[in-house]
């Protein structure tokens, strides 16, 4: 399968692994192979359960056996078996030749001890003298652009931003020059102006040490940005490989092409009707916490049968804005008119008429949707609330006809959110929501913690809701590229204001704010020539 | 490799009702025996004081400690005689009734209270906690024993005021417990999504939360039955618990106690009752945890594919 075996320096050859769990045996990875070499980016790409982390952790050891167990295949590290090696040998690799980061540095840095002294235990586990190591240490945490690195080496990993950790776990993994760098994920957790600068990080200490990088990711913008190589895969096989360009513009397998088809940010952008009735109607809105303003008077209008997206990074506010006007956090001050009648006074019992008109679709559906209830008790809970539909049989068709609606089947209404993957558990989210027919729906990064394909379909499925019924959105983003295919207009936040607003056309194809130019230079493009010729204009945006 | 798990949709459909439980029952032997040993104590307790009240406290002093598994005194003397003369067997089931009366109650009273309680002070503002919480702290530092000595010396042994002395002793546990629970699981998304769905406090916490944290809760009970049992022998044996001529295992422990050298069967059958009792409940708890958790119940319904 590889052309370049002989200078391959890992080779992953006809790996193939199964889970033995108490509901029968998976194959969580069947005959995979894929090599890199020195100097060499080989990106992975594949949707959650595709398997793409399992190889990886096979290299690194890092399968519980029992439950998994390797079927067939080798691994070979300068021509040694890593499957075949004892448990001190391979230890001795681990760290020291091959390194690994991961996606979520916090749980990967231990919180009771200082980065220093985490950054140096590397070193120091693997035999050598300690004033070494941190002179090491001290050398790379600057190298990685880390600010003070003296003082830095003494703070503890809570004190460091989401970036600024993923860079130490970087720092870490490169204090023994290792020949291959494994990165499971390592920017999926940042922000994107964050992740351009970690991934173009990853690439100039690549170009220095001229170690290998195997890249594990879902996200296409980040293969096209930085890897030479890549593997698709899909259901524990590789369906296709190549080098970037060619897997991009010529994909061979009808699963490439579809994943490549659902990449957001390609479609026609709309256009916003005008002289619609304004249906929500924000007010210079602040809230404090403490000294800190999550929003400083933020006003936005919002129109029947529009959608508005709200993008900014974390910590911009943006998920405090939604919050606050659904009163789950009381505002500090300012105004939200729903159709002309102030929430923020209101007291409890003629907000309950509110609450049926505007619902919430959030983040996360595994952690929105209550495991103890059936997909049934889920979605008709809000007519209980309400006391609407007391009619049982009335409910019964009603949800079935909700199941269809959203793309599922009606004899799914008896089973429990932990039976379905995470599509379709926020498809039952939307359910759950549509059942009240509200005239608002607000959408909590509703479709970030989706795979592309996945998040193509809830796109579609809302846009649909939005032609058909006329329920209007607030959408809450920060994948670009998402908002750019739904969105009428864009309101674009940092710090709790609100630097450019305006229709969706106007503030991607001409941002007058600098910040919002810097966000749209750092949204990756999944077609590698575009962001090399971004690159190459230096910021400004096509 | 978490998504392993997602990968395969469980084909039964979870039914209801008592033949589907049953049917889960069955399937954990070991839950499926304990809950068959519970409802024979029950029964006992039920039913026993009166098919054998008269022969649990007929004294009959020539068979005084006369051992067990001696069937020449008749089938009821199978398990040994007492320091008077009466049949094991029969005070055995006998004190099931009180036994259960004073464990069950207690408990009951325990959770309910403790539970609503920590509800309360876990969802509501800090200083209704802060009240709630203080409290606890002042039953829990004040010696349990103590308590109980002052309480039952002012109000006169009975099983009423044990019940209540045992309840409140125990209340702190739960309410700590649920409290901090409600901490937890108060913050967790789909109480947020409730929420915005215009849900009552009411139903947010007997909907939402309560179903949460009522296994941990279930769990500790059941270990505290047994607790509650000795408790109760302890305050007997000080002479403020049950008094004679009623009778509790605890107390029959207590009272066997002297006689450990000579008669061990006096304090051994009333002390291997509390031990069944409270391992049978503990594993139908367990076997409850699962069949109640529908992300869990898989492992009670479909044995088809061995692990």
């Amino acid at each position: 399968m590889t052309d370049a075996k002989s200078e391959a320096l890992l080779a992953v050859n006809n790996l193939s692994v199964d889970f033995h769990t108490a509901q029968g045996t998976v194959h969580a990875v069947r005959n995979v192979s894929w090599s890199v070499g020195r100097g060499e980016t080989l990106a992975i790409l594949g949707e959650s359960g595709s398997g793409k982390s399992v190889s990886a952790s096979a290299v690194m050891n890092l399968l519980d056996i029992p439950p998994a167990e390797v079927v067939s295949g080798e691994i070979l590290f300068e021509g040694k078996d890593l499957l075949k090696v004892s448990y001190e040998e391979h230890r001795a690799l681990n760290g020291k030749r091959i390194a690994m980061i991961f996606q979520d540095p916090l749980s990967h840095l231990n919180p009771v001890y200082t980065v220093g002294w985490q950054i140096v235990e590397m070193m120091t586990a693997h035999g050598r003298p300690a004033d070494m190591a941190r002179a090491r240490a001290l050398e790379l945490v600057e190298r990685v652009g880390i600010p003070e690195p003296e003082k830095a080496l003494k703070k503890y990993p809570h004190q460091f931003s989401g970036g600024q950790r993923q860079r130490l776990m970087i720092a870490m993994a490169l204090m023994l020059k290792p020949d291959i760098l494994i990165a499971d994920e390592p920017t999926t957790a940042l922000d994107v102006t964050v992740q351009a600068e970690v991934l173009s990080l990853l690439k100039q200490l690549q170009a220095e040490t001229g170690m290998g990088l195997v890249l594990i990711t879902h996200d296409l913008g980040v293969v096209a940005e930085i890897a030479d190589r890549v593997v698709v895969m899909s259901q524990g096989e590789i369906v296709e490989t190549g080098s970037v360009r060619e897997v991009y513009h010529n994909p061979r397998q009808a699963y490439t092409r579809k994943l490549i088809g659902a990449a957001p940010g390609r479609g026609e952008i709309k256009r916003p009707d005008a002289n619609k009735p304004a249906l929500l109607e924000v007010g210079s809105l602040t809230k404090t916490y403490g000294k800190f303003r999550a929003l400083s008077g933020v006003s936005l209008t919002l129109c029947k049968g529009q959608s508005l997206a709200v993008v900014g990074e974390s910590g911009s506010g943006k998920s405090t804005l939604a919050r606050t006007i659904l009163r789950l956090e009381s505002a500090d001050g300012g105004k939200v008119l729903w159709k002309g009648r102030d929430l923020v006074p209101m007291g409890s019992r003629e907000l309950l008429s509110i609450r049926r008109e505007i619902q919430m679709v959030f983040q996360d559906p595994t952690q929105s949707l209550n495991p103890r209830m059936s997909v049934y008790e889920l979605i008709a809970e809000g007519w209980d609330i309400h006391r609407l539909m007391p009619d049982r049989a009335e409910r019964r068709r009603r949800v079935a006809e909700l199941l269809e609606q959203v793309g599922m089947l009606p004899e799914h209404a008896q089973r429990y959110p932990h039976q379905f993957s995470g599509g379709q558990r926020q498809r039952i989210a939307i359910a759950r929501a549509l059942a009240l027919e509200p005239e608002l729906i607000i959408c909590d990064e509703a479709v970030s913690a989706l795979d592309v394909s996945v998040q193509a379909q809830v796109i579609k499925l809302l846009d649909g809701l939005r032609e058909r019924l006329g329920i209007s959105f607030l959408f809450i983003a920060h994948d670009l590229g998402v908002v750019r295919d739904f969105a009428d207009t864009v309101i674009v936040m940092k710090a709790g204001e609100i630097v450019e607003e305006g229709p969706t056309e106007a503030v991607f194809n001409a941002p007058r704010h600098a910040y919002t130019q810097r966000l749209l230079a750092a949204n990756l493009d999944p077609d590698p020539d575009v962001n090399a010729r971004r690159k190459q204009g230096a910021g400004a945006p096509s | 490799m978490a998504d392993i798990s997602l990968a395969k949709p469980i084909a039964k459909d979870p039914t209801k009702g008592p033949r589907a439980l049953f049917a889960m029952l069955w399937r954990d032997k070991l839950a499926f025996i304990s809950a068959l040993i519970l409802a024979i104590i029950v029964i006992c307790a039920i039913v026993g004081p009166w098919l054998l009240g008269d022969i649990a406290t007929s004294q009959n002093l020539r068979g005084r400690n006369s051992p067990p598994f001696d069937l020449s005194r008749g089938w009821i003397f199978v398990l040994g005689g007492d320091s008077l003369g009466r049949p094991m067997l029969a005070r055995l089931i006998v004190a099931a009734q009180s036994t259960m009366m004073v464990a069950a109650g207690a408990v009951a009273a325990a959770l309910t209270i403790g539970a609503l309680l920590g509800l309360v002070a876990g969802y509501l503002g800090r200083n209704v906690s802060q009240a709630i919480m203080r409290l606890a702290d002042v039953i829990m530092s004040f010696p349990s024993l103590l308590l109980a000595v002052v309480v039952l010396y002012l109000l006169g042994p009975s099983i009423p005021n044990m019940i209540l002395v045992l309840a409140i002793t125990r209340i702190p546990i739960y309410l700590r417990t649920t409290r901090a629970e409600v901490l937890e699981v108060r913050e967790r998304m789909f109480v947020q999504a409730a929420v915005v769905m215009g849900a009552s406090h009411r139903r947010i916490i007997f909907r939402h939360i309560l179903p949460v944290i009522a296994p941990t809760l279930v769990t500790i009970a059941t270990l505290d039955f047994a607790f509650v049992m000795l408790a109760e022998s302890s305050l007997s044996f000080l002479g403020i618990g049950i008094q004679p001529p009623n009778i509790t295992w605890g107390l029959m422990v207590s009272q066997g106690r002297p006689y450990l050298n000579t008669a061990w069967w006096l304090a051994f059958w009333p002390g291997l009752m509390i031990v069944i009792t409270a391992l049978s409940l503990n594993l139908l708890s367990n076997w409850m945890r699962v069949a109640l958790d529908p992300a869990q119940r898989w492992r009670l319904e479909s044995r088809k594919t061995k692990p």
